[in-house]
């Protein structure tokens, strides 16, 4: 298990998905399972920047990598205002293009492209729990 | 991430290498900004070395098409889109919304 501190800006972003490609590669996962993951830990880590902080260089981000059997689970934990999934509002795919709404798609997409997607709130942290198995 | 934009009779191509995430994507803005502030709105996507985008990068798409095509005055089309692009596109319910071209030659010819 592998833990990292990332400062809460977008150009970690580079850096984290370089870490996942790692991981992603020792559990065996394949090109389009990896990119899966990759996306899916993009979307949540600008969610947190953007959401829970409220913008770039208020608070950091611990990444955490485990391998589990079938796959890789990646924790991401801040310390920001929590995030209820509730209210993120399914976006409507079929919107023809004038109608289009984007808010809430990183969300959609992170689930779609995930096995599991976890959240926990405690009084001090944040924590998503990502999980990708391999086909 | 690199962009290169070249200037065309007819449209203008811009090739996005690399990825585009939430740190990048306002450079693409900027490029598409910049296109259309110069009075062009045919624009072809050539994505053939784009290797990760975001939905960042998608609402800087949405927001480009919609600039391009009011008026009628032109299109924003996207071409030579790797396979695991496309994938986020049809999740996205993009595909439906973007012309696609399988090379940028046609995509080029298409206006």
């Amino acid at each position: 298990m592998t833990s990292i501190i990332f400062p809460g800006r977008f150009e970690s972003l580079a850096e984290i998905a370089e870490h996942v490609r790692k991981e992603a590669k020792a559990a065996g996962l394949s090109f389009m399972e990896t990119f899966e993951l990759e996306t899916a830990v993009d979307e949540a880590v600008s969610n947190i920047i953007e959401h829970a902080y409220g913008g770039e260089g208020i608070g950091d981000i611990v990444y955490t990598c485990r391998q589990i059997k079938d796959g890789v689970q990646i924790i991401l934990e801040d310390h920001g205002q929590p995030f209820d999934p509730s209210c993120v509002p399914t976006p409507d795919l079929d919107a023809q293009l004038k109608n289009r709404k984007n808010h809430g798609l990183g969300y959609f997409l992170m689930c779609q492209l995930m096995d599991n997607v976890h959240f926990e709130f405690t009084e001090n942290a944040n924590r998503l729990t990502l999980t990708k198995r391999k086909k | 991430m690199e962009i290169t934009n070249t200037q065309f009779k007819h449209c203008n191509v811009v090739k996005v290498t690399g990825r585009v995430d939430s740190a990048t994507s306002p450079q693409l803005a900027e490029t598409i900004k910049r296109i259309n502030d110069s009075g062009r709105f045919k624009i072809v996507m050539d994505f053939s070395e784009l290797e990760f985008i975001s939905s960042a990068g998608l609402r800087v798409l949405i927001a480009g098409i919609k600039n391009c095509r009011r008026y009628n005055r032109g299109d924003l089309v996207l071409a030579a889109m790797p396979e695991n692009i496309h994938a986020v596109f049809d999740l996205a319910g993009f595909t439906s919304i973007f012309k696609i071209y399988d090379d940028v030659l046609t995509a080029v010819g298409s206006f």
